[in-house]
């Protein structure tokens, strides 16, 4: 029933901290009971004074970002941290991968796997565990990725899902490049899904469709914590008359149907700001029109979509190579989670269109459908839409492209080789990763 | 959060510290109404109970600032500058035992202030600095302030870099130089500079170098700024990066508008790591990112705004003027013009009320501008620290590894070769114990094949490098 979230580094326990005001906000807001209980449920523990503390670990390698996080939720008031739920260091990871991965990982496995333990044992039942870590630095991604082999060898049969932020193609940290390789070929050897945020988007849907003129990454964190919360609020995924209990495996067995393909990307809709949204009417043909057609044209938001990418037409004796229509984005596997007024009276039959997937698979294990009666968080109707698809191939292919480049001329491996990582790791790692592009390409 | 220690070595090397102190206490007494010695505080400072017998372990942070100390340990081989501090508005921030001088100077000689002053007081120095690292709950960051062209700063300085190398090794040694200018007045500058050069690039992490004509251009263009006075441009006066108002010091001496801009560069190297911010830059992440090969580590600051203009609005259009001033060659704290040089990384810190997508607009803006290596072409790494600076609403400090640094390495050698082909002056040097005539060699080859390193990189400026082939699988 319960989910345990590990936050890594500055940029985990930044969104992990907007994460849980998010799902306290809505859940509290919630005019059905059920609903509301199982949200509190779900990620907090409740105390005796009905007081909310967060089913949360904070790691991270200086203590600035944590003793800000912890104080930001304690200020909101309306739930907190637990008070020994926190693991720091002094000196951070100087957003080295290698240092992350090799020296704080080891160093400090026994004390975070405690903590983990800890947490877990408040829980009824544990039905899964979030992380939530950045590509670009050196804790949340190096040390990020030591702990969820831990926590994999901890508890082999619960699922964990990995949510990591794609950082800016114009560059935070100059060896981004580096570190997303080493995470992303890391994890695709443990991690049950990779759910990945592009910092990239997010900025274009705050600044198109959210209106914010001065971005901050708050604003950012507060548009990647609705998707992830319009995911992992109660849901109804079978036609069951009760919410999920099981909403992170359900996720992973409805989007991970070959453990070749594990990285998944999320569209939601609608997106707006706050002002807009209460004059606007929102009716699903219109919604989940634009949602199917973001899908096909690979189109992160509803404002720009390329109209004239098509499926292409699937005929009886294609069952071979699949023809490659151009700027068609071929999914794997889709999840489609619907929230809000008249859900029941939504037409989904446009997802589960053949022409949409692989055909190797049959098309009633590539499309799953969940929804809720609940308007969430402020929104009348709103879609989610995470998909197992080629949409994450082009960025992918681009940081591989330029961590490669750098690594032709071997800048900065000086600094991975201090800690213990060699060229031969770095080939490793683009090795996996070549074959997960090659995999996608091919779809 | 982690400790610094600031060893300041010679007349410039502890010129500039005393400004930095007066600078980050004015910087901290405006952060931190409440008086209590708080862990941005703890970064540069020891609470210190100067009542209790032992000099005070008094160091918890979250109590009330009793007496703050400053991590730092000052060497000066003549009494004069050091013997000023101590009896100067800044004494009660220094301990005596922190001092280390002694009376007659190295007399612009770097053999002397090396081999025969580092010898005789390496034992003095271990153990000051031992005793500062001590007081540290996690030391990360020796900041060495000295001058190249004289004899203490660039001889025993750069012995001192030696030795926190040796005792030290997992503590970054970040390295602020003075370099001299062209027209300077010791005439073995040359020799000095090249000498100490060598034993910069291998035993500091990263070098910081300032050339002292570039800090009198920006204080004249300052005060003739506040002299013209044009109608609405009027300076505010504590806002500009040479003025030590509000600190405790009260008589500006000489030198003291220039070294301000050097404690202001290092305050806000700094700021990151002291202050919150939402994306935040610490030391050993500017040692990470900005130094792709070992021996490359000079570091081209430039400091903006250099002053902020009283009107109090500031519309975005000027903040976007911050960014560009960032890369003008005025700014720079040396000689030169990164724009028309290759980048090899920048760094962006930026403090105070600037957000994320300020930062991507003008990083956007200003990229196609900028010449990048080809292994490098999104070289930013960027930081957000939520405090300003004294005077400012918002400020910018870039930290360049560019290949501009080669024609001032280059001049350099050319003032030295002048010389060493004359052999002027060499004896003063091949008299002291442990100085040979290799010294000058090996110190000449290790500039010329750093020089030859960025000439290398410097070719590939412009040309158009196909990416690397990538590797194939077997489908």
């Amino acid at each position: 029933m319960s989910v345990v979230t590990v936050q890594l580094g500055q940029c985990g326990n930044q969104v992990g901290q907007e994460f849980f005001s998010v799902l306290c906000n809505d859940s509290n807001n919630a005019k059905d009971k059920l609903y509301k209980d199982c949200g509190h449920e779900r990620f907090f523990r409740e105390g005796p004074s009905k007081d909310l503390t967060a089913r949360a670990i904070l790691i991270d390698m200086e203590p600035k970002v944590i003793c800000q996080t912890i104080a930001k939720a304690a200020k909101y008031g309306k739930w907190r941290y637990g008070d020994n739920a926190h693991f720091c260091q002094k000196q951070g990871s100087g957003n080295n991968w290698a240092n992350g991965f090799s020296l704080h990982g080891p160093k400090h496995k026994e004390v975070v796997q405690d903590l983990v333990r800890k947490e877990v044992e408040q829980c009824d039942r544990l039905s899964g565990i979030l992380t939530m870590m950045s590509l670009a630095g050196g804790t949340g991604s190096g040390m990020g990725t030591y702990i969820t082999q831990c926590l994999r060898d901890m508890y082999p049969h619960t699922s964990i899902l990995n949510h990591v932020t794609w950082p800016y193609n114009t560059g935070e940290v100059i060896v981004q490049n580096y570190n997303s390789v080493l995470t992303l070929s890391h994890l695709y050897q443990f991690s049950d899904a990779i759910l990945v945020h592009e910092n990239d988007t997010v900025h274009k849907i705050c600044a198109q469709l959210m209106n914010i003129k001065h971005i901050s990454f708050n604003d950012v964190n507060k548009v990647i914590t609705h998707h992830l919360g319009s995911v992992l609020q109660p849901v109804y995924t079978a036609s069951s008359s009760r919410y999920s209990r099981n909403p992170i495996g359900e996720f992973m067995s409805s989007l991970v149907n070959h453990p070749e393909y594990k990285l998944l990307s999320l569209q939601n809709i609608p997106q707006m700001s706050s002002t807009s949204l209460a004059y606007s009417v929102f009716n699903w043909p219109g919604l989940l029109k634009h949602l199917r057609q973001m899908l096909i044209a690979n189109a992160r938001m509803e404002e720009g979509i390329d109209w004239t990418v098509r499926a292409p037409s699937v005929s009886r004796s294609d069952r071979g190579r699949p023809t490659r229509e151009l700027g068609f984005n071929r999914s794997l596997a889709n999840l489609l989670i619907l929230r809000g007024k008249d859900v029941a009276s939504a037409e989904i039959g446009g997802f589960k269109d053949p022409a949409l997937y692989v055909p190797w698979l049959p098309v009633e294990s590539a499309f799953s459908s969940w929804s809720s009666a609940v308007p969430f968080n402020g929104y009348e109707k709103s879609a989610t839409l995470v998909s197992n698809s080629q949409s994450l191939l082009g960025p992918l292919n681009s940081v591989v492209g330029k961590a490669w480049n750098m690594f032709a001329s071997r800048a900065y491996i000086h600094q991975y080789m201090k800690f213990g990582i060699s060229e031969e790791d770095f080939l490793d790692s683009f090795t996996v990763l070549e074959q997960v592009i090659s995999s996608y390409s091919q779809l | 959060m982690t400790q610094s220690i600031v060893v300041q070595v010679g007349q410039c090397g502890n010129q500039v510290g005393c400004r930095f102190w007066d600078l980050a206490l004015r910087e901290h007494a405006h952060v931190n109404k409440k008086g209590i010695y708080d862990e941005a505080l703890s970064s540069f400072f020891r609470n210190v109970d100067t009542r209790r017998s032992d000099g005070g372990a008094a160091q918890i942070t979250g109590g009330k600032i009793s007496t703050l100390k400053a991590r730092a340990v000052l060497v000066d081989m003549e009494e004069g500058v050091v013997n000023e501090i101590l009896q100067g508005p800044l004494r009660e921030v220094f301990d005596s035992t922190q001092l280390i001088t002694d009376v007659s100077g190295s007399g612009n000689n770097w053999a002397v202030g090396h081999w025969t002053y580092g010898s005789t007081y390496r034992e003095q120095i271990v153990e000051q600095v031992r005793r500062a690292a001590e007081h540290c709950d996690c030391l990360q960051c020796f900041f060495l302030i000295h001058s190249m062209g004289g004899g203490t700063g660039s001889g025993l300085g750069t012995y001192v870099l030696k030795l926190l190398e040796e005792e030290f090794p997992e503590v970054y040694r970040i390295v602020t130089s003075v370099y001299p200018s062209a027209e300077d007045d010791v005439i073995t500058s040359p020799y000095n500079s090249i000498l100490a050069m060598r034993e910069l690039t291998e035993h500091a992490d990263c070098v910081l170098p300032v050339e002292n004509q570039s800090l009198v251009d920006i204080v004249n263009k300052i005060r003739h700024m506040s002299q013209s006075g044009k109608g609405g441009s009027v300076i505010k006066k504590d806002s500009t990066v040479i003025s030590s108002k509000g600190g405790v010091s009260g008589v500006e001496k000489p030198f003291d508008a220039m070294n301000n801009i050097v404690a202001n560069l290092l305050l806000n190297i700094t700021s990151s790591a002291r202050f919150e911010g939402s994306l935040n830059m610490d030391m050993n992440e500017i040692t990470m990112n900005l130094v792709p090969f070992p021996r490359l580590h000079y570091l081209v600051p430039s400091l903006t705004p250099l002053y902020t203009l009283a009107d109090v609005n500031i519309p975005t259009r000027r903040l976007d003027q911050m960014f560009s001033d960032a890369f003008s060659k005025d700014h720079q704290l040396i000689r030169a013009d990164p724009k028309h040089s290759l980048y090899l990384a920048c760094a962006l810190m930026v403090r105070g009320n600037v957000q994320v997508s300020d930062l991507r607009r003008n990083i956007e803006r200003l990229r196609p501008t900028l010449p990048f290596v080809s292994w490098n072409q999104e070289g930013w790494k960027t930081g957000l620290c939520s405090v300003p600076p004294v005077g400012h609403t918002h400020a910018l400090l870039a930290l360049a590894n560019n290949t501009c640094v080669r024609p001032t390495f280059s001049e350099l050698r050319e003032r030295f070769s002048k010389l060493y082909r004359k052999k002027a002056h060499l004896h003063h040097y091949l008299h002291v114990e442990g100085m040979e005539q290799a010294c000058f060699s090996e110190a000449l080859s290790s500039l010329s094949s750093l020089i030859e390193e960025y000439s290398q990189l410097d070719a590939t400026k412009g040309a158009c490098m196909p990416d690397a082939p990538r590797l194939s699988i077997a489908t």
